[in-house]
């Protein structure tokens, strides 16, 4: 059954959460990967909802990411349980000149294991790789902790966009898009408050 | 930490977030502060292990209800008007966004010692058992008159003045039995008591109104809910408020509160230090010398079922309203059905919330018509709540307290109180603005 639809461009959309200390760069890794800019002067708060993106995973599977920005809330360990719900995928960011916030990044892998599905895909990264001279965190002691828990792992920059592409490349090939499209026609059961009111809405047969 | 705000919020409670979320939208910057370690105060849905060490703090969960991350148990149970105001603050907000909601399937009215689906417009009000052969069509002409009514059209208003006519009196004219009036009254105008009869007609007609235009809206029930529980509305106005700027310190007691020589709000310390704002708005727990009791105690008692409600068609969630005067009572018990559907419990358990206003000094026992409806129960878990108020407006401490959340069944109470402190706190009436679309925020962050 499967094979006579194989051919059809398939698309899969899925939620995707920044975490990592304040100052790691996430905002501007997702800036690279969303408009391939940098900004030095980018103030901490994003402003947005969340930011969306697409990449090409194969010939006729387009992948969107719905990126959701912490507007903040990490600051004072006040995230909330609704930011993880449903997150497909993580991108924990630290900062490869900054040894402390390593250990954020591994509080904050421990907080996804905790809060969200087990099934997530999470990627840890090393950002600002354009300040390799002031380097304080040695690729060989986050690949291996990335190792041991089964990580996607990847040293960037968002400065220079040095590796960006890649990482969210190894996300969405490791995401279950399968499963997904399977899922997205059965699912698809709720209302849509934005609708303006119809009176002839024929409630859900499921 | 930055010390100078316009405006400081204490508590996460969903009336703080709103008003957190419109403030921020409105380009005010706000510091929201909560002593508990997460969102939603009183409006929190918590889970099974949290709820137990809440109300029974010797007892654990049976394992046989599963995982304890499955449930979301609201501490105040309500559902939403699918055409209320919370709806549309939500959806010109587009806290939409970060919420996925989904019907209730049923609503349900006690009459008789049994319960029957609410009708909803003509056609159900002829097929209805809630009524005999006669009443059917006194029902029928009685909706005839509701929705057709027109203000311009003085012949649709069957000699009836809805601004002095009491309701009373609009049942009179269609020979209403007293249990329709009641299944009307409550379940469908959704008045917790019998006062709304001396009134005039006009509020029950705008209730009947709002009713039926929620039920039309999405056909099964007039309520909607948010999948994992009501606790997501506070985390979504939240998000709104952080979105635009909002700064959100959880786990974080406050220490010690600043006046002026006028006894005007200045400030707060807190662990990470001092904040000031000339504005503050609080849930009255954070002002307890500034409120005083309404006077209503409200019980509420969570039922966790491994089956559907009976009678109700083995619905996966329901609105179930017994009416005061069926039960000869002074208010109304409402019991808010959840489960597996709404994302609320494990598999196969149901939550059945029964709430009400305590008339006597044995306020479970008031609760046993409700039990004999649910049939057996895995456990029960009870609370009872004191009501508060805020003593005075505001204006002359610049402390801007909320109300506590009261027994009724949706949310049109705690959106008026929203739209109060929203007046109180900015001098004007809250204008909902449509916020900006995905793309046009994309592109503001993005330049």
């Amino acid at each position: 059954m499967a094979d006579l639809v194989t051919q059809e461009p398939r698309f899969a959309q899925f939620k995707l959460v920044l975490l990592g200390e304040s100052a790691v760069g996430k905002s501007s890794i997702v800036h690279r990967f969303v408009t391939d800019s940098f900004d030095d002067l980018r103030e901490s708060t994003i402003g947005a909802a969340f930011l969306t993106q697409t990449i090409q995973l194969d010939e006729r599977t387009t992948i969107k990411f719905e990126i959701w920005d912490t507007a903040g809330q990490e600051r004072y360990k006040s995230l909330a349980p609704m930011y993880y719900r449903n997150a497909n995928c993580a991108l924990v960011a630290y900062d490869i000149t900054q040894e402390s916030s390593l250990d954020r990044a591994k509080s904050w892998i421990q907080e996804l294991q905790k809060q969200a599905s087990a099934d997530i895909v999470v990627a840890l990264v090393g950002n600002k790789l354009d300040l390799e001279a002031e380097r304080k965190v040695s690729t060989k002691e986050a690949k291996e902790y990335a190792d041991e828990l089964g990580l996607i792992f990847k040293e960037i920059s968002a400065k220079t966009g040095e590796g960006i592409k890649d990482v969210f490349h190894s996300i969405a090939s490791k995401l279950p898009v399968e499963e997904k499209l399977n899922s997205a026609t059965k699912r698809r059961r709720n209302i849509d408050l934005n609708r303006p009111s119809t009176n002839n809405q024929e409630s859900c047969s499921c | 930490m930055e010390e100078n705000y316009d405006v400081i919020v204490l508590g996460t409670g969903l009336t703080e977030c709103i008003l957190s979320g419109l403030l921020s939208v409105d380009g005010k910057k706000v510091l929201h502060i909560d002593r508990q370690q997460f969102y939603g105060g009183e409006s929190a849905s918590l889970t099974l292990s949290q709820v137990y060490n809440k109300f029974k703090p010797n007892k654990t969960a049976a394992e046989s209800l599963g995982k304890d991350r499955d449930w979301c148990i609201d501490l105040i149970p309500k559902f939403l008007m699918a055409n209320g105001e919370l709806t549309n603050i939500l959806v010109h907000t587009d806290v939409t966004r970060y919420i996925e909601f989904k019907q209730i399937s049923g609503s349900f009215v006690y009459r008789d010692g049994r319960i029957a689906k609410v009708p909803s417009n003509e056609m159900e009000a002829i097929k209805s058992s809630l009524m005999g052969f006669f009443e059917k069509r006194r029902m029928k002409s009685f909706l005839e008159f509701i929705t057709n009514y027109k203000e311009e059209e003085v012949g649709t208003h069957k000699g009836l003045d809805l601004d002095k006519n009491t309701m009373d009196e609009v049942y009179y004219k269609y020979g209403l039995e007293k249990g329709t009036k009641d299944f009307i009254g409550h379940a469908m105008a959704l008045w917790p008591n019998d006062d709304y009869l001396r009134e005039p007609a006009r509020e029950t007609y705008d209730r009947i109104i709002l009713y039926l235009h929620s039920v039309a809206r999405f056909g099964k029930s007039p309520y909607i809910y948010p999948l994992y529980g009501l606790g997501e509305l506070p985390q979504g106005f939240a998000r709104l408020s952080a979105i635009y700027g909002g700064t959100y310190m959880l786990d974080t007691p406050i220490e010690e509160v600043f006046y002026d020589d006028d006894g005007k709000f200045t400030g707060v310390r807190t662990k990470e230090g001092v904040a000031k704002a000339p504005i503050v708005i609080a849930d009255p727990t954070y002002f307890p010398e500034k409120v005083k009791k309404v006077g209503q105690k409200v019980i509420r008692a969570i039922c966790i079922l491994n089956h559907p409600v009976p009678n109700t068609h083995d619905t996966d969630s329901a609105q179930i309203i017994i009416p005061q005067n069926q039960i000869g009572r002074k208010n109304d018990i409402y019991i808010a059905v959840v489960s597996h559907s709404h994302n609320v419990t494990a598999k196969n358990q149901y939550l059945a919330i029964i709430s009400t206003v305590i008339e006597t000094d044995r306020p479970h026992v008031e609760l046993e018509p409700a039990f004999k409806l649910l049939g057996p129960t895995e456990d029960v878990l009870m609370g009872i709540a004191e009501l508060y108020e805020p003593l005075e407006d505001g204006s002359n401490d610049h402390v801007y307290l909320s109300r506590s959340y009261d027994p009724s069944s949706h949310f049109e109470t705690t959106t008026d109180d929203v739209k109060d402190l929203y007046r109180r706190v900015t001098g004007h009436d809250l204008v909902l603005k449509k916020r900006k679309t995905v793309e046009e925020e994309e592109s503001l962050a993005c330049e």
